[in-house]
């Protein structure tokens, strides 16, 4: 194709990236797809790219381990050790195995790109790999967040963490009506509502936003994907399954069915067995849910749990 | 005739002199002279700052520095603010008090932050500190009112106790309010912050406790304390200088009338927060506390809208930090930029963040003009819905002295909405004028060019927090290879992966801690992270089960590398994933 540029990588010249200012940003993203101004070379110069899927030895040969002239005691003791990379400006630099890896050379490797960028495409196990690097999904959360679109109309799923406000100020928010709502449902306004969920037995509880969830369906499935690992017996200390494969209809029968039942603490504090209420009233109600074992839950109202398997 | 500085001095005299160096960079630096130095400084060392709770462990701490009075500990990474954190990772502090109570009997001061605290610990300091002094938890979480009741009961010399934004349990039924647990006797407090506090508080025991701590400097109090009640609180401690009211949504003129009284009283009063649900009628009754304010937040007040709070800012000529709802508008931010003049801090944070259209007027022109006018402006945290690179621009060569700079522009990738172009230049502007820049947030659509400034300029830069923005590993390695002061560095979903990351391996080493999410980072380079440098700890956050089961080169979810000289942690929950945990399970 055209001819390969030189590029110098540290001290960028300004024809390097020439094609980023202009290009159109499509809300698709695309990962680096203008691979010839940024492309980084593998290996010693003058060898071939290796192919990507060359697994450790193509990492071995970029780890660059020796040559930080700065170690860990200068950084506590506030030395003013030089830092010197590979390749940095010309300067003479200590490689690891990397060789010239941001060397000025002729660029090669054909189309096969970074190795990066690859993998993104190179797991064809079905493992929930990150699409294009455009708002991935969080694997707990059901319900996924569409990729925002760069002129928002309408109400957007959510990202986790996004934008970055810390938890009290969004509950604080989120319990505050606003003045001029006109939106019977508040769902725009209130963002976002983080309850603690722990479960009997379970070492350490998690945290789920229950605005992502539309029906106790959802918030249920979920649930039982967060906790799978605690009701499958044979959990190694650290609380997974030493076996991969989890069998699906047995969670789902161990959560709705005999073992344990969703219970949940409302805003008077009393414990409530989770499925009585309309969905929207238990969001508005719920501030915390327990994963009880079924023998612990008397007390709560026993025909309220044959409404919670009937339901759906 | 050679001077032999080590024996010819005396102890006692080095000791007197390294007291009055407070600044951990440099009793660090004397450390290093000689032993004697060495050995003086170690021993008389009392305040210790540890910026990563995992770099180090009690039992060296305690090695090294055997009369410790104030201990500061940081736990958790900055991003489990927003929840990326899955809960039970880890920050649990129970360790170090157990270590302490046993070692520091006259420590004096303990600071948390992002740790998990229990009940157990909370009375375990209460008990085991004789003069135990200042309690400070930020962003904590794990304990209840239990806790705080066997401090109050137990502290006798307690001065302050501040629980800001920390998540507390409230179990007040079964003990009688906490609050209550402070002993009759009892009159030393100076400072006591239970804005978080989601529970009533027992107000009798309040006002009582109030009213006999006659140093009592600074109360926030918590939403559910109302105003008329706050009324009476002023009139007993009028020598007030932060306060932090409860909410005050019902306009009553009975109310309105006493609390102003109250105000006139404090003539002390620098600082204010809180304004929960406030009623726009009561505004008034701070008027005269404005001219002397330095410090102002009303980041929670939801109901005070754009006209109320140029009233205010208007009034505040001395105010120095200024934290608001975008409700202020670009228009109140000019008149904050008129009338404060000694505005040192700004933060503008949104009222409706996941609405999908703006609801307020607020552009980047509010913090152009705040930029403009305010000359000693040094610290910014903005959020807005547009921005461009000329008001970035604008903003650098307005305010070269700005040393921190956060800017979230809540849609993720939004162009310059004149040109539509990257953001890159903009920024570059911020950290090439900005030459004492140490802290800076990215938001905005930002291309690797962004990065090559930041690691051409950014040469004082501390902390970096960078989301949806490059192209390529280019990005993190201008980064890692050009910023020599870099500590702490925070990405999330950024096409960044193994490349940069290995190839500025050494550089991981010289930071507290480098945080990845979403990106293309593979398990195959942390775990030859993990293995090749030992003095790394490299924790793959996977919570889809076992990285083994997953090819190699897939990518991990999150990634969070610190340097420690303690080693691997020994209370990783399940889903944290590290070399030997690889190496038990046969996957390496």
């Amino acid at each position: 194709m055209s001819v390969p540029l030189e590029h110098d990588y540290i001290g960028l010249s300004s024809e390097a990236v020439p094609s980023m200012e202009g290009s159109e940003r499509s809300s698709s993203g695309g990962l680096n797809l203008n691979l010839k101004a940024t492309e980084l070379r593998l290996g010693l110069p003058g060898s071939e790219s290796p192919e990507r899927d060359n697994g450790v030895g193509v990492l071995k040969s970029l780890l660059v381990v020796s040559g930080a002239k700065r170690g860990f005691s200068d950084a506590i003791d506030g030395g003013s050790g030089k830092w010197v990379l590979s390749g940095n400006g010309g300067s003479e630099a200590e490689l690891g195995k990397g060789g010239n890896l941001f060397s000025p050379r002729g660029v090669n490797g054909g189309g096969k790109g970074g190795g990066c960028e690859c993998n993104n495409q190179n797991t064809g196990l079905g493992s929930p790999v990150q699409k294009d690097g455009v708002v991935p999904p969080q694997s707990p959360k059901p319900l996924q967040e569409k990729k925002p679109q760069l002129s928002a109309p309408a109400a957007k799923a959510q990202v986790v963490g996004w934008p970055p406000i810390r938890s009290f100020r969004k509950n604080s928010m989120a319990t505050h009506s606003p003045k001029n709502d006109d939106d019977a449902e508040g769902k725009l306004g209130s963002g976002c509502l983080y309850v603690k969920v722990s479960m009997d037995g379970a070492p350490y509880l998690r945290k789920v936003d229950l605005k992502t969830y539309g029906s106790y369906m959802e918030l249920s499935s979920a649930l039982e994907k967060m906790f799978s690992c605690f009701t499958i017996g044979q959990c190694s200390s650290h609380g997974v399954p030493s076996r991969d494969g989890l069998n699906e209809s047995r969670l789902m029968d161990l959560l709705s069915g005999s073992e344990y039942v969703l219970t949940y603490e409302d805003k008077d504090g009393d414990w409530m067995l989770v499925g009585d209420v309309p969905w929207e009233m238990f969001t508005d109600s719920c501030k915390r849910l327990r994963i009880m074992k079924s023998s612990e839950a008397i007390g709560l109202a026993p025909r309220a749990m044959e409404k919670c398997k009937n339901r759906n | 005739m050679k001077m032999m500085m080590g024996s010819s001095f005396p102890e006692e005299v080095l000791e007197h002199v390294f007291s009055f160096i407070e600044r951990d960079k440099d009793r660090n630096a004397i450390s290093t002279v000689c032993q004697s130095w060495y050995e003086i400084e170690r021993w008389s060392r009392r305040r210790v700052f540890v910026g990563n709770c995992y770099a180090v462990s009690p039992l060296i701490l305690i090695k090294r520095f055997p009369d410790v009075r104030c201990l500061e500990l940081k736990g958790k990474p900055h991003f489990a603010d927003f929840n990326l954190v899955p809960e039970g990772w880890g920050a649990y502090v129970s360790p170090w008090i157990a270590a302490a109570s046993t070692a520091y009997p006259w420590l004096e001061e303990i600071r948390l932050k992002r740790m998990v605290i229990s009940d157990d610990s909370l009375e375990l300091i209460s008990k085991s500190f004789k003069n135990f002094k200042v309690l400070v938890l930020s962003s904590c979480e794990g304990f209840s009112t239990e806790g705080l009741a066997a401090i109050a009961a137990n502290c006798r010399n307690l001065r302050e106790l501040d629980l800001r934004e920390s998540e507390v349990e409230d179990l007040n039924q079964s003990s009688g309010h906490w609050l209550s647990h402070f002993p009759d006797n009892y009159t030393s407090l100076v400072s006591l912050n239970i804005a978080c506090l989601n529970s009533e508080v027992s107000f009798t025991a309040l006002e009582r406790l109030v009213g006999r701590c006659p140093n009592l400097r600074t109360l926030r109090l918590n939403r559910a304390v109302p105003l008329d009640r706050l009324a009476i609180l002023l009139r007993r401690a009028p020598q007030l200088v932060e306060l932090g009211t409860g909410e005050a949504s019902d306009l009553r003129p009975d109310v309105f009338s006493n609390l102003s009284g109250a105000f006139s009283g404090c003539k002390e009063l620098k600082s204010l927060s809180g304004f929960w649900d406030v009623a726009p009628g009561y505004l008034p009754v701070v008027y005269p506390i404005c001219p002397r304010l330095t410090s102002l937040n009303l980041s929670y007040a939801a109901t005070i809208q754009s006209s109320d709070l140029i009233k205010l800012v208007s009034q505040c000529h001395n105010l120095q930090k200024l934290w608001v709802l975008d409700y202020i508008e670009d228009l109140g931010l000019e008149a904050l930029a008129a009338s404060c003049k000694d505005l040192r801090e700004l933060r503008v944070f949104p009222s409706e963040p996941f609405g999908a259209e703006p609801n307020v007027l607020l552009t980047e022109q509010g913090l152009v003009s705040v930029s403009e006018g305010c000359p000693k402006l040094h610290s910014v945290l903005y959020f807005c819905r547009q921005m461009s690179n000329d008001a970035l621009r604008t903003i650098a060569r307005n305010r070269p002295n700005m040393t921190r700079f956060r800017l979230c522009i809540i849609e993720p990738r939004t162009p310059d909405y004149l040109n539509h172009q990257s953001l890159d230049v903009g920024f570059g502007a911020i950290v090439e004028h900005c030459k004492d820049l140490r802290r800076l947030s990215l938001s905005g659509l930002l291309t690797d060019r962004v990065f090559e400034y930041i690691g051409t300029y950014g040469k004082k830069l501390e902390m970096l927090s960078v989301a949806f923005a490059g192209d390529s590993d280019l990005g993190l390695h201008h980064v890692l290879s050009g910023c020599e002061n870099l500590r702490k560095l925070e990405i999330r979903d950024c096409p960044f992966g193994d490349k940069a990351l290995l190839a500025n391996a050494a550089k991981l080493e010289t930071m507290r801690s480098l945080w990845m999410s979403s990106c293309s980072v593979s398990f195959g380079a942390c775990k030859l992270l993990g293995q090749k440098m030992p003095r790394l700890n490299v924790e793959v956050i996977d919570e889809r089960g076992p990285p083994g089961s997953r090819p190699e080169s897939c990518p991990v979810e999150k990634l969070y590398i610190y340097r420690t000289i303690s080693g691997q942690r020994f209370d990783m929950p399940g889903f944290v994933w590290t070399k030997d945990e690889n190496s038990a399970l046969g996957l390496s």
